[in-house]
Order: C-alpha cells, then sequence, then structure tokens
C-alpha cells in the first residue's frame, strides 16, 4: 500500500488537462505498453511562446497520473526557456512527495516535456544517438546520467528508484556503477566506493565466490537463451564445467566459455582463471 | 476473513488455557490434548494420518521446510525441479539454491498456463532430488495434474512436493490416494487466521527440521507451538472439509457469473489462464491499455478489494512472473486484475463490482493514449 500524500490523490482522482491537442506545437512521448508507463504530452503557445494549452494522455499508476497532472499544471504560462528548467524534482514537490520506487514517474513526466520541447524546436533527440545500459527498460547512458545529476544519486538502487535501470536482470549494476563514478566526478561529488580491495583469497572462499558468480552472474544469462552450466570441479585456478541445454550443441560453445565465463569470473573472482569444458 | 466459529474456540487459548503443552503438569498437559485433537482435524481435512502433520508458522515456512529439508537429506544429489508460475515461496527458494550451486529447471507454461508433461519427463534425472509443483496456481487459478505428474515422478523414485496453499479447501485432497511425499497449506486461505501452516510429510519420507530447535512435532520443527493458531486451523479444517461442496457450487457460480458479465461489459478484456482446469473462486482478468494500480486504487476507494499482476503492484518493476510466463501480451499484463471469492460473498456484491467496474476502467482508458490509438487502428474513431 502506497504512502500518497492528499496532492498525488487529488491530482490522480481529479487529474487536469487530459486530453490530446490538435494540431499542437509540441508533442512528446516517452515510454510504452511494455514497460508499463507512457506519457504523451501535446502543447500550444501564444503569440509570445507563453505555453497557452498543455493536455496529457497517461498509461500508468496513480503516480504516473498524478505526475503527468502536476507537470501540465507547472508549466502552464511559462515560456519554453523556462518549462526547459523543470526538474523531476519541481514534479515531485508540487505534490508534496512521492514514494522512493515511485520517483521514476515524475522522471517520465520531465523527459515527456523535454521531448515536446525537442519537437517543437525540430531536434530529433533519439535513442539511437545514446548507449542503452539497461535492456529490460530500454534506459539509455544519457538519462541515467541526468538523473544522477538532477537528484545527487549516489547508488544503483536510488538510480533504479528514479530511471527503472537495473531493476530487472540485474546485469547492468556494473554499468550503471561506472556512470555514477563519471558522473559524480564531473560534478565534483564525492564517490561512494563499490569495488571492495582484492584480498587474497583462500581456497574456501574461492570456490563459494565461483559457485556464487556462477549462480548469480552467468548461468542466468546463459539460461535466458535457452543454455545452462555445470559446475564439475575446481583444481587450482582451473574451474571445469559441462555445457547443458542449447549451449551444449552451439557451435560458438567455445567463445561462450572463453569470452563469457571465464572473462566474468576472472573480474569477479580471481584474474588468473582458466575455465575448461568437460565432456561427457 | 477469519470464521467466527474458529475465532471462537481460539479465544480462551489466550486467556484461560495458556499453558505449554510440552510441559509435564496437568495445567499445560491438558493443551496437549486439544493441540492433538486439532492435528486430528486436519489429518482428517487431508485425508492423512495425524502423525504427518507438522504445523508451521505459515505457508512460506511449510516450503521453505520441504524443499530446504528434502535437499539436506540427500546432499550428494543436486537437482531440483520446479515451474516458472511458482509462489515466490518456492519460486525464490529456488533463485537461492541456484545462486548456492544446485540445478534448478523450471517447467515453462503455455498460453493457458497449462504445463507440457512431456518437458517434465524430459528434465528428470538421477541426480534430481525434488519435484516442487504447486497445486493451483494464486494469480490465474489454473490447476495442475498433480496425480497424473505424481505418477510420473514416483516411478522415478523422486521425493514429490506441491504447494497446496490456494488449493486446499477449494478441491478435495486426499493424501491416502495421492503420489504426494509432502504438501503445504496455509491458515489465513481456510478462515483460520495469517500466520498459522501445515506441512503434511508422508509416513517414510525422509526430511531433515527446517526449525532446528526443540523437540516439538516429533523433531520435525522445533519451537513452541502456537497453540490458540493450531486450535483454530484445527477448527478451520473441519468447516472447510464440511464446505467443499458449497465452494464448488454456489462459489463457482458467483465467480462464473461475475467474470461472464465483466466480459460482456467491458470491452477488449482477457481471460488469464485456462477458464476449465481452475479454482472455482477465481476472477483473473486483463483489462488492455490500462494499468493495475490505479484500478485497484479507484475499485478500493469504492470498498472493492482486488490484486493485480501490474508492475506496480508487483513489488518489482516488472509485471508477474506468472502472466510473464503465460506470455501474457503487454498491451494487458499491467492490466490484469484478480479477484478471489469465497463463501462469505453474495451476489449482491458482484452487483455492484458489475456495476462500478466498466465505469471506472472507461475513465482509465480516456485517460490512457493506447486507447484512443486502438479506436482509431480499428476505424471507431
Amino acid at each position: 500500500m502506497w504512502d500518497y500524500t492528499e496532492k498525488v490523490k487529488d491530482h490522480f482522482l481529479n487529474p487536469r488537462n487530459v486530453g490530446e491537442i490538435e494540431n499542437p506545437d509540441g508533442a512528446g512521448e516517452v515510454g510504452s505498453l511494455a514497460c508499463g508507463d507512457a506519457l504523451r504530452l501535446t502543447f500550444k503557445l501564444d503569440e509570445k511562446k507563453r505555453i497557452k494549452d498543455v493536455k496529457f494522455k497517461t498509461f500508468g499508476c496513480a503516480s504516473a497520473i498524478a505526475s503527468s497532472s502536476a507537470l501540465t499544471e507547472i508549466v502552464k504560462g511559462k515560456t519554453l526557456e523556462e518549462a526547459a528548467k523543470v526538474t523531476n524534482q519541481d514534479i515531485a514537490n508540487y505534490l508534496g512527495g512521492l514514494p522512493l520506487e515511485k520517483m521514476h514517474c515524475s522522471v517520465m513526466g520531465r523527459e515527456a516535456l523535454e521531448a515536446a520541447i525537442a519537437n517543437y524546436r525540430g531536434q530529433k533527440v533519439t535513442k539511437e544517438d545514446f548507449e542503452v545500459i539497461c535492456n529490460c527498460f530500454g534506459v539509455t547512458d544519457r538519462e541515467i546520467a541526468h538523473a544522477i545529476r538532477e537528484n545527487d544519486l549516489k547508488t544503483v538502487e536510488q538510480v533504479t528508484y528514479y530511471t527503472k535501470a537495473g531493476g530487472g536482470c540485474g546485469q547492468c549494476h556494473p554499468k550503471i556503477e561506472a556512470i555514477i563514478e563519471k558522473v559524480r566526478k564531473e560534478m565534483g561529488k564525492e564517490v561512494p566506493p563499490y569495488k571492495p580491495e582484492r584480498k587474497k583469497l583462500t581456497n574456501i572462499q574461492k570456490i563459494k565466490l565461483i559457485e556464487d558468480t556462477l549462480g548469480r552472474e552467468i548461468i542466468p544469462a546463459l539460461k535466458a537463451d535457452g543454455g545452462d552450466l555445470d559446475l564439475i570441479d575446481i583444481e587450482g585456478n582451473k574451474v571445469y564445467v559441462a555445457l547443458r541445454g542449447s549451449c551444449s550443441f552451439c557451435p560458438s560453445a567455445e567463445i561462450t566459455l572463453k569470452q563469457y565465463v571465464e572473462t566474468k569470473l576472472r573480474e569477479f573472482v580471481s584474474d588468473d582463471i582458466v575455465v575448461e569444458e568437460v565432456r561427457p | 476473513m477469519v470464521a467466527p466459529e474458529v475465532l471462537e474456540v481460539m479465544v480462551p487459548y489466550f486467556s484461560e488455557y495458556y499453558g505449554n503443552p510440552s510441559s509435564m503438569h496437568f495445567f499445560g498437559g491438558q493443551v496437549q490434548k486439544k493441540v492433538d485433537e486439532a492435528r486430528e482435524k486436519v489429518a482428517d481435512f487431508l485425508g492423512a494420518e495425524p502423525s504427518e502433520i507438522v504445523f508451521t508458522s505459515c505457508g512460506t515456512e511449510s516450503d521453505n521446510a520441504a524443499i530446504l529439508g528434502t535437499l539436506d537429506s540427500y546432499p550428494e544429489k543436486r537437482h531440483v525441479i520446479s515451474t516458472r508460475v511458482e509462489h515466490p515461496a518456492v519460486g525464490n527458494v529456488c533463485t537461492y539454491l541456484g545462486r548456492k550451486g544446485y540445478r534448478i529447471t523450471e517447467l515453462s507454461v503455455d498460453r493457458e498456463g497449462w504445463l507440457d508433461l512431456d518437458e517434465l519427463k524430459e528434465s528428470l534425472t538421477d541426480q534430481t532430488t525434488l519435484v516442487t509443483i504447486m497445486y493451483a496456481n494464486n494469480e490465474t487459478g489454473v490447476i495442475f495434474p498433480i496425480e497424473e505428474i505424481g505418477e510420473i515422478v514416483k516411478s522415478k523414485g523422486i521425493s514429490f512436493h506441491t504447494d497446496a496453499v490456494q488449493a486446499a479447501g477449494k478441491i478435495p485432497l486426499n493424501m491416502k490416494r495421492s503420489r504426494l511425499d509432502m504438501l503445504s497449506i496455509s491458515g489465513h486461505k481456510l478462515h483460520a487466521p495469517k500466520g498459522i501452516g501445515v506441512l503434511y510429510i508422508r509416513k517414510g519420507t525422509k526430511f531433515s527440521p527446517f526449525l532446528i530447535g526443540g523437540h516439538q512435532e516429533k523433531g520435525r520443527r522445533g519451537g513452541t507451538e502456537n497453540v490458540p493458531y493450531i486450535i483454530g486451523l484445527g477448527k478451520a479444517c473441519e468447516l472447510a472439509k464440511r464446505h467443499l461442496d458449497e465452494e464448488n457450487t454456489k462459489v463457482r457460480a458467483l465467480r462464473d457469473y461475475l467474470e461472464t458479465k465483466i466480459l460482456e461489459k467491458i470491452p477488449n478484456t482477457l481471460v488469464n489462464g485456462d477458464r476449465l482446469h481452475r479454482l472455482p473462486n477465481t476472477v483473473s482478468v486483463s483489462f488492455e491499455y490500462v494499468e493495475g494500480e490505479s484500478i485497484l486504487l479507484l475499485l478500493s476507494d469504492l470498498g472493492i478489494c482486488a490484486s493485480s499482476g501490474s508492475a506496480c503492484t508487483s513489488g518489482s518493476l516488472e509485471p508477474s512472473h506468472v502472466l510473464r510466463a503465460m506470455g501474457v501480451p503487454f498491451t494487458a499484463a499491467h492490466g490484469s486484475i484478480r479477484f478471489s471469492l469465497s463463501i462469505y460473498n453474495a451476489k449482491e456484491e458482484m452487483d455492484y463490482i458489475i456495476e462500478h467496474l466498466p465505469p471506472i476502467i472507461q475513465r482509465l482508458r480516456d485517460i490512457s493514449p493506447f486507447w484512443k490509438d486502438y479506436l482509431k487502428a480499428q476505424g471507431k474513431v
């Protein structure tokens, strides 16, 4: 049960400016049915280039609908320059705050506004220009960096709350951590340490870490393609595995083993690991 | 809700008969007798021997105990078979085991939520320790062919467990005629309070205790017995056995009525799951182009309590793993709603829902960009 403020409830139950403007000056759409939220924003300007009329259509939860409604109320009467300065925090603050897990709804509002303004100015900002970091939710590095800067984000968990990135399979977490480090350095802010010092591992620790890494990172990735992997034995730095499922008859299995499994184990456990396949 | 008769039998065990049943004195010993009686009622409900009944704190504990307790007894074998549509009390245990180096096979389901038994047969190996498959799905109500699965699994001598939390009280269960080794149930689905469950363990089944402590439950589950709740559960099982018929007639009729009217009055509505082989009390539908949480909040304001498989309500950012496993299309996955009925519901309540649900869906469709798009594409606008 979400703890929604009275203002969020009000904007959900009585949303302002629902609709689509015919022949708008600017139109922006973000999100999708697959994502579970989507916002379509349209606006019309007056002679002084102020936002005269703005409407929204939203597919999503109470936070999404309330954020969209709040956004339209905030930008009405503003010039485009003023509107472009509206942040997702402004939207959340207008509503008296949103639950942490719903902050991405306010970010969606700001993104739709950005898209609508860009559309008016004839600028084509497409996702193809940037790298998609999170495949589960289609979030780009630009979107993640923007959220980090605007909201002073420090951890992957926070990035997930604001952008959804990292909230699915979790495989993009290292990439998100890298972006956090980069952006916070640019901002001149402190960077939370995330890679612990590589201590010398005992045999038991190494075996456990290998098992853990296989189970947490590697096997789920193989399973996503119908494959699987069994850990057979560990001797020194040699890890013996058997490929299963579609991996067992795949022509690229050798590549999978060396360029994926071995690389991952070297990244998480020890630089000198060698992975070898055991065939029945 | 907790049945009034259940609440009534529980109260004295808080105020008067609060002795510890494991004690040597009469004050505790008299309580032991009542616990035994409750155990007999549960056994009778399940068609089992009282000695095969272990009381736990909830369905989740029963599932954890069944799985981990079995694996602990067969340390040399490291393969578990389950499905993609299990409750997290089984699913997340399997995920945890995967991280510990166990091989986990998750059987997939088709668009109707149905398993492929050939896939099961092909997955069984001599390394398989346990097969755990739910009796009926909590989101869609689809019932799995547990006894047919049992024949396959037991022919290989592999342990067989089912999470029957959702099925108990709605379909008949008889362990004497079953191939199951273990079965989990929970009080809160049987009109007993939340916080009490049972793990049925067939005599002769290898099992290591999950909750290790004193000698309660014949050393199978440590911990001072939750006496009032055990007494309550006993009564609840007695009632559930009596009401089984009503669940399958009156409640089924209410469900069919509600579902038929919803499909009639609201366009672009899909039913999730096989409409034949499912529990008599569950309505699982999806409304295209609108989102679940919004629907639930508007229903809640009207005093109607339902649940959803949408991302916003799932506790994660993705829609229910059950709907995803069934391949429910995106247009509908986030707009799924489940109504669960019981013998305590009445036709007037169904009429109330039928009156208020269509305007809610229309209201949200008017706010959604995709509904108008759909109408335009159909030439309806």
